[in-house]
């Protein structure tokens, strides 16, 4: 049977009807067309599907629907405010930290995930909360390097904003 | 709207490419607009059968096109991997691209620039020669008179044949090759709006999976689909020997595929462990597969007098195991019909191969078949063949809609093809200063690219033998390149081990190739190699070698704990020359990238199979490199602009694991003769190291 829900998708109410059961990748693709998330490998083991759940990155493969109701769901389509970059995604191009790209989205959510709690994150807790998350093309340093610059881009934005 | 431009240039392509195929399918269409289109407002548009797969072909290819056209970057957009409106390209391997398909995008260019300026000069009736390029302009710098590309053109296409002759820009005036431009299209990536194969969307687009054998080989003995039939809106399919389903998302589609009760019939039941026994005995027959490698025997001198006049001789074998690509995009193809007109899209790197085999499987001229690949996740020589594209489009047949097949992750592991295993046999010959006198190699299953040394010996023999493979194997990055160097730079410093010799200065001493002389040199001197002093359990090796026109070596330092065996590399230093350098951030990318994937094949990376059933089928039994795994990593590139520019995705791949395995000697006195060095990470005879 299928059910009716109410998601928040990138600060939206988004309501929608779905077969039990589904993961959230699922929904946000084929009932949002929400693709940055990638299907990859099936079982949360390559991070490419990553998404963020109330700020918390989850592998939106892995998750059933249900577990996602009543939670901010933020994917890489809602991370760019009116065509300007987040730092991140600027970082990840300043850094020419991707080759295929296909992993990029869960890489920056992922990253993202991080930031938010941990502003400052010594490299070797980068490699730890990046560990999930699969590059085939090798570009690991990279996207190290990347977000060691996103950080501080933040860190300055957050200064600016409270001295402002 | 009916674009009757667009109409006129696909007449052109389509009769150059007729031409082509009467000059045998060469991909040298001989006009302007098989190639180039400047559109009236200046915008100009590239062709090229070339796929983006990561390597930045994109971005590179426009560098080329820019910098002979003498026009901006952003005006550029290439056209690429699409069969009805690109000229044919044989396919994105073996490094062709920037020698090949660069060097024709610059000639078809300059070529283009120079008809600009001489319909510029009869408009002015001035003499071409006092008239120059910029920046999609012809300018008259005597006169002050300028006028655009788009004004020349009128958006017409031109439909001329270019002068092959045209002379290029020469690397050291280069404004636009030569430099990093960012990548072409990265903020579709960073703001998840690119669009590969997996995320397209067709209207009325249904879902298929495909039925597999759990063993590779196995035929079906009898298939049961009434419980899948009696689902709502499932089409099940039966074509050839390909069973598969349809239904309107893949969640339903994967349910009726559980829903089909198969048996089938096992007839190879070979193990992992029987493996390299199994390869030296069964020479395959030269009928067996004609896309299969030929075998190669060369001769020169006589390995026996060699041997005979020598001081040292050694015999030793090498090993690999096979390996998965693992690409984290998986095959997908998205079949669609119109009448008896099919177009597919899929993430191949062979377009028109792919468009043949699917014409050839539905019995249809090539004329009826478009094949478009989206840009595509990376393939390091995966995706090559058309198996889901086929699949798809046997899908799409049976339901009357067009259908997305996505394999799975499983079907990724099991189903697709891998890099080849194989062991190889190496006998060598020196005199008692050194001197290599005899080189023998017998190389079974894996290939023969990089088979032959670089070092100059003049008594050789090299041996290629194909062998029936048990599991399904094809192309991978740099091909056999990497365990045929792995056998020889091994090899080489077991010898110089024996003879008491520096590694590097053994090789210098065999070696006349001034270009790997030189990166050895350069890879040496910013690692340190002469003066460094390693402690107990540390060590440091060296490995160089040459493969499709371009030059590698690496060195490593590692450090092996005694109690445990753990393996730990301390830090990579690669030094790599491709002749002129074309994008050097994009070269650096590349090699990091290179080292990088290699490090899983040297290491860990291995697929294991029991009674003919691969077991590493997810990515939580088939470990890659991770995060964690990449050690300090730089790279020396040397540009020689005096040198026309090779391929640089696949070579620099080919270093690592020697120096691996190099240096897991020098610190613990175990030489590693197997291909992935430590697959439980640690050196095994080591104290507390595995067995």
């Amino acid at each position: 049977m299928a059910d009716h829900i109410q998601l928040t998708v990138n600060g939206m109410q988004r309501d929608v009807t779905i077969e039990p059961g589904q993961p959230l990748l699922t929904v946000l693709r084929d009932s949002f067309a929400l693709t940055g998330a990638k299907i990859a490998c099936g079982e949360g083991q390559c991070g490419a599907c990553t998404v963020l759940l109330d700020a918390q990155p989850v592998r939106a493969c892995s998750i059933p629907i249900h577990a996602a109701i009543g939670k901010a769901i933020q994917t890489i389509e809602g991370l760019d405010e009116a065509g300007q970059l987040h730092p991140l995604q600027q970082a990840f191009l300043d850094h020419a930290a991707l080759q295929c790209g296909y992993c990029t989205p869960g890489m920056i959510m992922s990253a993202l995930g991080l930031l938010l709690q941990n502003a400052r994150p010594a490299r070797d807790e980068i490699i730890a909360a990046m560990q999930g998350n699969i590059c085939r093309c090798g570009t690991y340093p990279r996207i190290i390097r990347a977000i060691e610059q996103a950080a501080g881009e933040l860190r300055v934005q957050k200064e600016g904003a409270h001295h402002a | 709207m009916h674009d009757e431009r667009a109409d006129t240039r696909r007449l052109a392509v389509t009769a150059a490419q007729s031409e082509d195929r009467l000059r045998g399918g060469a991909p040298d269409a001989p006009l302007i607009s098989s190639w180039l289109h400047i559109g009236a407002d200046g915008g100009v548009e590239g062709y090229t059968g070339k796929v983006e797969v990561g390597q930045n072909a994109r971005t590179a290819l426009a560098q080329a096109v820019a910098e002979e056209l003498r026009v901006p970057m952003d005006v550029i957009q290439l056209i690429m991997a699409d069969t009805d409106r690109t000229p044919f390209d044989a396919g994105t391997f073996g490094s062709q691209t920037t020698p090949i398909m660069s060097r024709r995008l610059r000639t078809v260019a300059a070529a283009t620039r120079e008809l600009l300026i001489e319909r510029a000069a009869s408009h002015w009736q001035v003499q071409p020669s006092t008239l120059t390029a910029l920046n999609g302009c012809v300018l008259d710098s005597q006169s002050g008179q300028m006028i655009s590309y788009g004004t020349l053109t009128q958006g017409e296409p031109l439909v001329l044949p270019y002068r092959q002759d045209t002379p290029l820009t020469p690397p050291q005036e280069w404004m636009v090759a030569g430099t990093s431009p960012p990548k072409v299209a990265g903020r579709a990536i960073v703001t998840g709006q690119r669009r590969y194969t997996p995320d397209l969307i067709r209207p009325g687009m249904w879902a298929g999976k495909g039925l597999r054998p759990r063993a590779l080989g196995a035929t079906l003995r009898s298939l049961d689909i009434s419980a899948a039939q009696t689902l709502p809106d499932v089409h099940v399919v039966r074509d050839g020997a390909f069973i598969g389903v349809v239904a309107p998302d893949r969640a339903r589609a994967t349910e009726a595929l559980a829903a089909l009760h198969a048996e089938w019939e096992q007839t190879e039941r070979v193990s992992a462990g029987d493996l390299f026994e199994y390869l030296r005995s069964h020479p395959a027959p030269p009928a067996e597969d004609p896309a299969r490698a030929a075998a190669l025997h060369e001769e020169c001198g006589s390995v026996e007098q060699g041997r005979n006049a020598a001081a040292h001789a050694l015999r030793r074998t090498y090993t690999h195991a096979y390996i998965a690509h693992a690409p984290l995009e998986p095959r997908a193809a998205v079949a669609e019909w119109t009448g008896d007109q099919l177009t597919v899209w899929t993430g191949t790197q062979r377009p028109f191969g792919v468009r043949g085999e699917l014409a050839a499987a539905f019995n249809l001229p090539e004329g009826r078949v478009r094949v478009i690949v989206p840009d595509t996740g990376g393939a390091y020589g995966g995706k090559h063949t058309g198996e889901v594209a086929i699949e798809a489009a046997r899908l799409a047949r049976a339901a009357g809609r067009p259908v997305k097949l996505i394999w799975t992750r499983e079907e990724e592991f099991t189903w697709a093809y891998a890099r080849p295993a194989g062991l190889i046999d190496v006998e060598s010959a020196t005199l008692v200063d050194g001197t290599l006198v005899a080189w023998e190699c017998h190389n079974y299953n894996s290939g023969a690219a990089g088979i032959r040394t670089p070092y100059a010996v003049p008594h050789q023999r090299i041996v290629f033998h194909p062998t029936h493979s048990p599991l399904r194997q094809g192309s991978y990055r740099a091909l056999a390149a990497t365990a045929n160097h792995f056998a020889r730079e091994s090899h080489m410093d077991e010898l110089a081990h024996h003879l008491g010799r520096d590694p590097l200065q053994f090789r210098l001493q065999n070696l006349q190739d001034e270009r790997l002389r030189a990166v050895l040199e350069a890879a040496a001197e910013q690692f340190g190699w002469e003066h460094a002093q390693p402690g107990p359990g540390q060590g440091i090796g060296i490995a160089g070698g040459t493969e499709k026109g371009s030059y590698v070596a690496t060195c490593v330092e590692v450090e092996v704990v005694p109690a445990s065996g753990l393996l730990q590399i301390v830090r990579v230093v690669q030094a790599f020359e491709c002749g002129a350098i074309v994008n050097p951030d994009g070269l650096r990318n590349q090699v990091e990238g290179a080292i990088i994937q290699g490090l899983g094949g040297a290491l860990f990376e291995a697929v294991d199979f029991q009674d003919g059933q691969i077991l590493t089928d997810r990515f939580s039994r088939y470990r890659v490199p991770r995060f964690a795994d990449i050690p300090p990593i730089e790279t020396v590139l040397l540009d020689r602009q005096d040198l026309p520019s090779a391929g640089a995705g696949e070579t620099p791949i080919i270093g690592i694991a020697p120096a691996i395995g190099n240096a897991v000697f020098a610190a613990s006195g175990v030489r590693l003769r197997a291909l992935p060095l430590v697959p439980d990470g640690r050196v095994p005879g080591v104290a507390g190291g595995g067995t």
